[in-house]
C-alpha cells in the first residue's frame, strides 16, 4: 500500500493524506450536524412548496391570468375542489396561513370557505364562494394564491428588507407602519456598537493593568475576568435582574442612602438599558482577553524609553503604546461585535420591548408567528453580516487568535 | 507638580480599574448571600444585614433538592454535557493533530468550517437544527441535542488543543519513530501526555458550552430533555424566586472550580513546555 | 486512524443506545397546560388521579397559549403534544385549520345523576374540537401596598390613567383582550366593544389608547408573572388571570386587589392534537378530565368555575385554606356585573391581522 502512494506523491503527499484523514471525521461531523441544518434553514428562506403542492391545478390555470380581473369560472371550480381536498388532507391551515401573509384576513376567509363548501356539490362555484366570503370577488386573493404558489420565491427576503413586490412585478417599500426589520437591524447594529465601545472603554485599562502586573498578581486579576467568563450566562442575567429591578439591590441601596425617593426608583431593567448593561457585562471578557494577550507582548521598557526622550505620559501612550495595542483592540472589538449582533438570551430576558434585537425577532417568527420563511430570511441577512465580519477578522488576525484565556 | 499630576492620574487609573473589576465580579457575588434569604425577596432584609440567624436559611436549597424538575434537569445537563464533551473532545483532538504542522491543504477553509459553530449566531443554528432534526424524526430526543452541543463545543477543543500543539516539538515524533515506535504508540506514549493539559482544558470548555447552552435546548428539547439552563430560563421568565438564586450559586461554584482547573492545567502546561 | 473511526462509531452506537433507553414504551400522554398555580391545580385535580386510576402516565408540559407549537408540530409531522388546554378562540381556529381532532360530546360520561353531557355542559362551552373546561377572567389587579394614594383604582379607565396612578403596568404580550381593555377605558360602553372593534376606526382608537401607556408597560407572557411583578413592585398594576391573583391572595397573603370592572370573561377548552399516535389514551384522559369530580377538584384549588353544571355544584371551599370559593369565581353574578363576554368568534377571525399589527406596533 505504501509503495504506490510514494510513487504518486512522495512523503509530502502522504503527510497531506494523513493530515486530511485526521481532520476528516470532524469535518464530516460538523457538515452533517451543523452546516446541513443551516443549509436547510436557508433553503426555507427561498423555497416553500406548501401552496404549490396543495393547489397544483388551480395554479396552472392561474398561470396566464393577468391579475386585472377576476379569473374564469373554471378556476373557481378547480379552486373549490382543491380547497376541499386540502381540507380532508389537513394541509389547508398551512396553505391559508401562507396566503394570509400576503393579505391579512384571508386565513379565516379560506378556512370558512372550506367549512361551508363541504355541503356544496354543484356549481356555479364563483357565485357560491362569493356568497361564503366576499374576498372571492376581489382579485387580491387570487394574486395572493398565485404568489404564494411559487415554489421558489424572493418574497421572504423582500419582506426582511421592508420591501414588497406588487402584482405588476415591481418591488416597492412597505407602507410606513409595516417597516420594522431594517429599523430593528439598525438598532441591533447600534446597540452592538455601543456595547463594543463600552467594552473597550472598560476593558482597555484593566487589560493594561493585568499586562503590567507581576505574573502572580496578573494571574489573580485574570481570574477576576475569567470568573464571569465561565459563569453561566443565565446566572449572570439573573444577577442583573436581582441588582437592577425596581425593588432590587441597587434601587434599594439608592433609596437607603437617600439619593432617590422611594417613589422615584429607577427603571434600569426590562428596557434597553437592561440589555446594554447586562450584555456589556457578559461580553467584556471577550474584549479583555485578546487585549491582554496583545498587551503582554508589548515590552514595558518602551514606555520608559519614550519618557526618557522627553515624552509626556500621554504622548508616550498615544505614540508608542496605543498603536501597538491596536491588533488587540481590533480582535476584541470584532469578537464582541460579532457575538453581540447575534445575541438572543439576554435581550429576551431583560430587554423589555425596546431592548429586543434582531435575533429575538427571528425567534418570534420561528416560535410564535410561524413565518418560517421570513425567520429564515432574517437569519440569512444576519448570517451574511456575521460572515463578512468574520472574514474581516480572519483576514486581519487569523482564527487561531481567538482568545479563550485557556 | 508633574509628579503630583502623575500620582493623581495613577490613582484615577487604579480607581477606574477597581470599579471595572467590581462591575465584573460583584453581580455574581451578590447572588450568593441572597440565595440564603429566609424570605422570598431579592434584597437584603434588615435581619440579614444584622446577621440575625433567623433571616438566613437553606429553604431555597431544600426546595431545589426536593423539586423533581430541577433534579431531572441536573441529571439531563450532566448526561448531555458529558456525552457531547466526549464526542467533541475525541473528534476535536484528532482533528487538531491533523491541523498541526503545515501538511494540511486548504487550511483556511477547513478552519472556517470548524470554527463556524462558534461565530454563527446560535439562534440561526438552533432554528436550522429544529427543522433538520425534526425532519429526520429526531425532534425532542437526547441524540439531537447531544449532536448539536457537540458541534457547538468542538471549536473550543480544536482551538485549545491546536494552541498546545503549537508548542510541541515534532522532532519528538521522529525520535520515537527512530526507536521503533508506531504512530499509535507515538501518540499514546509521547504526544498525548504532553498535550493532555490542552485536551482536558478543551474538554472542560466543551462541557461548559453544553452546560450553559439554552437556545438549542429551547428549540429542540421536550419537557423530558430539559436542562438546568432551560429550567432557569422558565424560572426567570415566569417566576423568579430565590430558588433560582440557589441554583445560580451552585453554578457559580461549579464555574469557579472549572476555571481553577483550567487555570491550573494551563500553568502546568506552560511549566512543562 | 482506523482506531479513531472505530471508537467514533462505537461512541455513536452507545449514544443512540442510551437515547433509545430514554424513550418509554409504556403508555403515556403529554398534557399541556398553563403552568404556575393553575398548572398545579390541574396536576392535583386531574393528572395525578388520572395516572393512578388508568395506569397511563401523564407527561406535563407548560406553555403560554397560542396555536404556534401545535401548528409547528402538525406541519413538521412530529406530534409531541396530545392534549392542550387552549383559549377558546384558538380552539375554534385550530379546528378550522385541521390541527385538532373533532370531538363528540356524546362520548363523554354523563353527570352523576344521569344527565347526558350534552345537556350538562353550559351552552356554548363545547365546540367542534374543544371541550369546555373552566370559566376564567382576564382582570387587572394592584398591590395595595404600592398604591399610596387615597383613591384606589376601580375602573378600567384607571388602568390607563397615568396621571392619577403613575407607574409601570403589566400587560399580556398579545393583542386579544388588551384591545378590548383600551376601548373600555376610552369610554366605549361594555356592550359596544366588539361592534367598535369591527370598524377600522375602532381599532385605531384602541391602538391610540394603548399608545398612551406603551412606554410604561412591561409585557408578560406567562400567567405566573403578574403576581410576581406585583409582589416585587416591578409594576403597580397588571392585567392577570383572576385565579393567579386569587392564589397569591389566599396562599401567599399578598395584599392584592382585583378590580372587577371591564374584565373579560372567557372559557378554556381542552383539545386533542390531530394525528397524535396516542389518540386512545388522549380520549381516555379527556373523558376523565370532563367528569364533574375532576373539574371540581381543580375549582376547589383555584378560582375558575367548571363548564359543567354538575361540576359547578360540587365546588365549595378551597382545599387547604377552607375559603369559600364562590365570591372569587369570575362568573359569579357580583363579579361578572361589569364583565365583557369574550367574543371568541371575532378573535378566531381577526387574530392574525391583529397579531401582525400588534407586533409591528410593539417593535416601533
Amino acid at each position: 500500500m505504501a509503495g504506490p502512494i510514494k510513487l504518486s506523491g512522495g512523503p509530502g503527499y502522504r503527510a497531506k493524506l494523513r493530515a486530511l484523514g485526521l481532520v476528516a471525521p470532524l469535518l464530516i461531523f460538523i457538515v452533517v450536524t451543523f452546516v446541513a441544518p443551516l443549509g436547510t434553514m436557508l433553503v426555507r428562506s427561498v423555497y416553500d412548496p406548501v401552496v404549490a403542492d396543495a393547489f397544483p391545478e388551480t395554479l396552472e390555470l392561474l398561470d396566464d391570468w393577468d391579475g386585472s380581473e377576476l379569473p374564469q369560472e373554471a378556476v373557481y371550480a378547480m379552486a373549490a375542489r382543491e380547497i376541499k381536498r386540502a381540507g380532508t388532507e389537513r394541509t389547508l391551515g398551512q396553505v391559508a396561513s401562507r396566503v394570509n401573509r400576503v393579505q391579512g384576513g384571508l386565513r379565516s376567509a379560506i378556512t370558512r370557505t372550506e367549512r361551508e363548501l363541504r355541503d356544496i356539490e354543484q356549481g356555479p362555484w364563483r357565485e357560491s364562494m362569493t356568497a361564503i366570503d366576499s374576498v372571492w370577488a376581489d382579485p387580491g386573493i387570487w394574486y395572493a394564491i398565485k404568489t404564494t404558489g411559487e415554489r421558489f420565491t424572493a418574497r421572504h427576503y423582500w419582506n426582511a428588507l421592508d420591501l414588497q413586490s406588487l402584482p405588476d412585478g415591481s418591488v416597492v417599500r412597505q407602507p410606513e407602519d409595516r417597516r420594522i426589520y431594517l429599523r430593528l437591524l439598525w438598532r441591533t447594529l447600534m446597540i452592538s456598537g455601543l456595547i463594543t465601545l463600552l467594552s473597550l472603554i472598560l476593558g482597555y485599562p484593566i487589560a493594561h493593568l493585568i499586562a503590567c502586573s507581576s505574573p502572580s498578581r496578573a494571574n489573580l486579576l485574570l481570574i477576576l475576568v475569567l470568573v464571569p467568563f465561565w459563569t453561566s450566562l443565565l446566572v449572570r442575567t439573573t444577577a442583573w435582574i436581582v441588582l437592577l429591578q425596581t425593588q432590587g439591590v441597587l434601587n434599594e441601596f439608592l433609596v437607603t442612602i437617600g439619593l432617590i425617593s422611594d417613589g422615584g426608583r429607577l427603571a434600569m431593567i426590562y428596557n434597553m438599558t437592561g440589555t446594554i448593561v447586562a450584555m456589556t457585562h457578559v461580553l467584556l471578557p471577550f474584549m479583555v482577553l485578546p487585549l491582554y494577550s496583545v498587551m503582554s507582548s508589548i515590552p514595558s521598557t518602551q514606555m520608559d524609553a519614550a519618557a526618557s526622550l522627553g515624552a509626556t505620559p500621554l504622548q508616550a501612550f498615544l505614540r508608542v503604546y496605543w498603536p501597538q495595542s491596536l491588533p488587540g483592540v481590533g480582535a476584541g472589538g470584532l469578537l464582541v461585535f460579532i457575538l453581540a449582533i447575534g445575541y438572543y438570551i439576554t435581550p429576551a430576558l431583560v430587554g423589555g420591548s425596546d431592548g429586543q434585537l434582531i435575533s429575538n425577532m427571528i425567534a418570534y417568527h420561528m416560535q410564535t408567528s410561524l413565518n418560517w420563511g421570513l425567520a429564515a430570511a432574517l437569519g440569512g441577512v444576519l448570517l451574511l453580516i456575521v460572515l463578512v465580519l468574520y472574514a474581516v477578522y480572519e483576514r486581519l488576525l487569523g482564527v487561531e487568535k481567538i482568545g479563550l484565556g485557556g | 507638580m508633574g509628579a503630583a499630576r502623575l500620582n493623581l492620574g495613577r490613582i484615577a487609573y487604579l480607581g477606574f480599574c477597581t470599579i471595572v473589576f467590581v462591575f465584573l465580579v460583584a453581580p455574581i457575588i451578590v447572588i450568593v448571600p441572597l440565595s440564603f434569604n429566609a424570605e422570598p425577596y431579592f434584597t437584603f432584609t434588615e435581619g440579614m444585614l444584622r446577621l440575625d440567624p433567623d433571616a438566613w436559611s437553606l429553604r431555597w436549597y431544600r426546595e431545589i433538592i426536593q423539586s423533581e424538575a430541577w433534579v431531572r434537569s441536573l441529571v439531563n445537563s450532566m448526561f448531555i454535557g458529558t456525552s457531547a464533551t466526549v464526542l467533541a473532545t475525541v473528534l476535536g483532538t484528532v482533528a487538531a493533530l491533523g491541523l498541526a504542522g503545515s501538511a494540511i491543504p486548504a487550511r483556511r477553509v477547513i478552519m472556517g468550517v470548524i470554527i463556524s459553530p462558534m461565530v454563527t449566531p446560535v439562534i440561526i443554528a438552533a432554528a436550522g437544527m429544529f427543522f433538520f432534526y425534526s425532519g429526520l424524526g429526531l425532534g425532542q430526543t437526547y441524540v439531537s441535542i447531544i449532536l448539536a452541543h457537540a458541534a457547538l463545543g468542538v471549536p473550543f477543543v480544536v482551538v485549545t488543543v491546536t494552541a498546545t500543539l503549537a508548542g510541541y516539538d515534532p522532532n519528538l515524533n521522529n525520535a520515537a519513530a527512530s526507536l521503533g515506535a508506531g504512530p499509535w504508540t507515538i501518540f499514546r506514549r509521547v504526544q498525548f501526555p504532553l498535550i493532555s493539559p490542552g485536551v482536558i482544558s478543551g474538554a472542560l470548555f466543551a462541557f461548559a458550552v453544553s452546560f450553559d447552552e439554552v437556545v438549542v435546548v429551547l428549540f429542540m428539547a421536550g419537557v423530558e430533555q430539559r436542562t438546568i439552563p432551560r429550567q432557569m430560563w422558565s424560572g426567570i421568565r415566569e417566576q423568579i424566586s430565590p430558588a433560582i438564586l440557589a441554583v445560580a450559586t451552585f453554578l457559580v461554584v461549579f464555574a469557579v472550580l472549572l476555571l481553577l482547573t483550567v487555570n491550573w492545567l494551563r500553568r502546568r502546561g506552560e511549566g512543562g513546555a | 486512524m482506523n482506531y479513531c473511526t472505530k471508537s467514533f462509531a462505537f461512541l455513536f452506537v452507545v449514544l443512540l443506545f442510551v437515547a433509545g433507553c430514554g424513550t418509554d414504551e409504556s403508555r403515556s400522554v403529554t398534557a399541556v397546560s398553563w403552568g404556575g398555580s393553575y398548572g398545579r391545580a390541574i396536576n392535583e385535580g386531574v393528572n395525578i388521579p388520572f395516572a393512578e386510576e388508568s395506569g397511563i402516565g401523564v407527561v406535563v408540559e407548560d406553555y403560554n397559549g397560542g396555536l404556534a407549537q401545535i401548528r409547528a408540530q402538525v406541519e413538521i409531522g412530529e406530534i409531541h403534544w396530545d392534549l392542550v388546554d387552549l383559549e377558546i378562540a384558538h380552539a375554534v381556529r385550530g379546528c378550522d385549520e385541521g390541527l385538532l381532532e373533532r370531538l363528540d360530546i356524546n362520548q363523554l360520561p354523563p353527570s352523576p345523576d344521569g344527565i347526558p353531557a350534552a345537556e350538562d355542559f353550559l351552552a356554548g362551552t363545547f365546540t367542534d374540537c374543544g371541550m369546555g373546561t373552566f370559566f376564567w377572567s382576564m382582570v387587572y389587579a394592584y398591590n395595595e401596598e404600592n398604591i399610596l394614594s387615597e383613591t384606589k383604582p376601580s375602573t378600567m379607565a384607571d388602568f390607563f390613567d397615568l396621571n392619577t396612578f403613575p407607574g409601570r403596568r403589566g400587560m399580556r404580550r398579545v393583542p386579544q383582550m388588551n384591545i378590548e381593555f383600551a376601548l373600555i377605558a376610552d369610554g366605549v360602553p361594555l356592550d359596544q366593544v366588539y361592534a367598535t372593534m369591527g370598524t377600522p376606526d375602532g381599532l385605531d382608537r384602541a391602538f391610540a389608547k394603548l399608545d398612551m401607556i406603551k412606554e410604561d408597560v412591561i409585557w408578560w407572557e406567562a400567567g405566573a408573572q403578574p403576581p410576581q411583578m406585583l409582589a416585587d413592585g416591578e409594576v403597580i398594576m397588571s392585567t392577570a388571570y383572576n385565579g393567579r391573583i386569587f392564589n397569591a391572595q389566599v396562599l401567599e397573603d399578598q395584599p392584592f386587589v382585583i378590580v372587577w370592572h371591564g374584565q373579560l370573561l372567557s372559557i378554556g377548552q381542552m383539545v386533542i392534537v390531530a394525528g397524535t399516535p396516542r389518540l386512545d389514551e388522549a380520549l381516555e384522559y379527556l373523558k376523565f378530565a370532563s367528569t364533574p369530580e375532576a373539574m371540581s377538584r381543580v375549582s376547589n384549588r383555584i378560582s375558575y368555575s367548571p363548564a359543567r353544571r354538575s361540576g359547578a355544584s360540587l365546588v365549595a371551599t378551597h382545599v387547604t385554606t377552607g375559603i369559600e370559593m364562590e365570591p372569587h369565581m369570575p362568573a359569579s353574578p357580583a363579579n361578572a356585573a361589569h364583565a365583557v363576554h369574550y367574543d371568541w368568534s371575532w378573535w378566531a377571525d381577526h387574530q392574525d391581522e391583529l397579531n401582525e399589527r400588534f407586533s409591528a406596533w410593539l417593535a416601533q
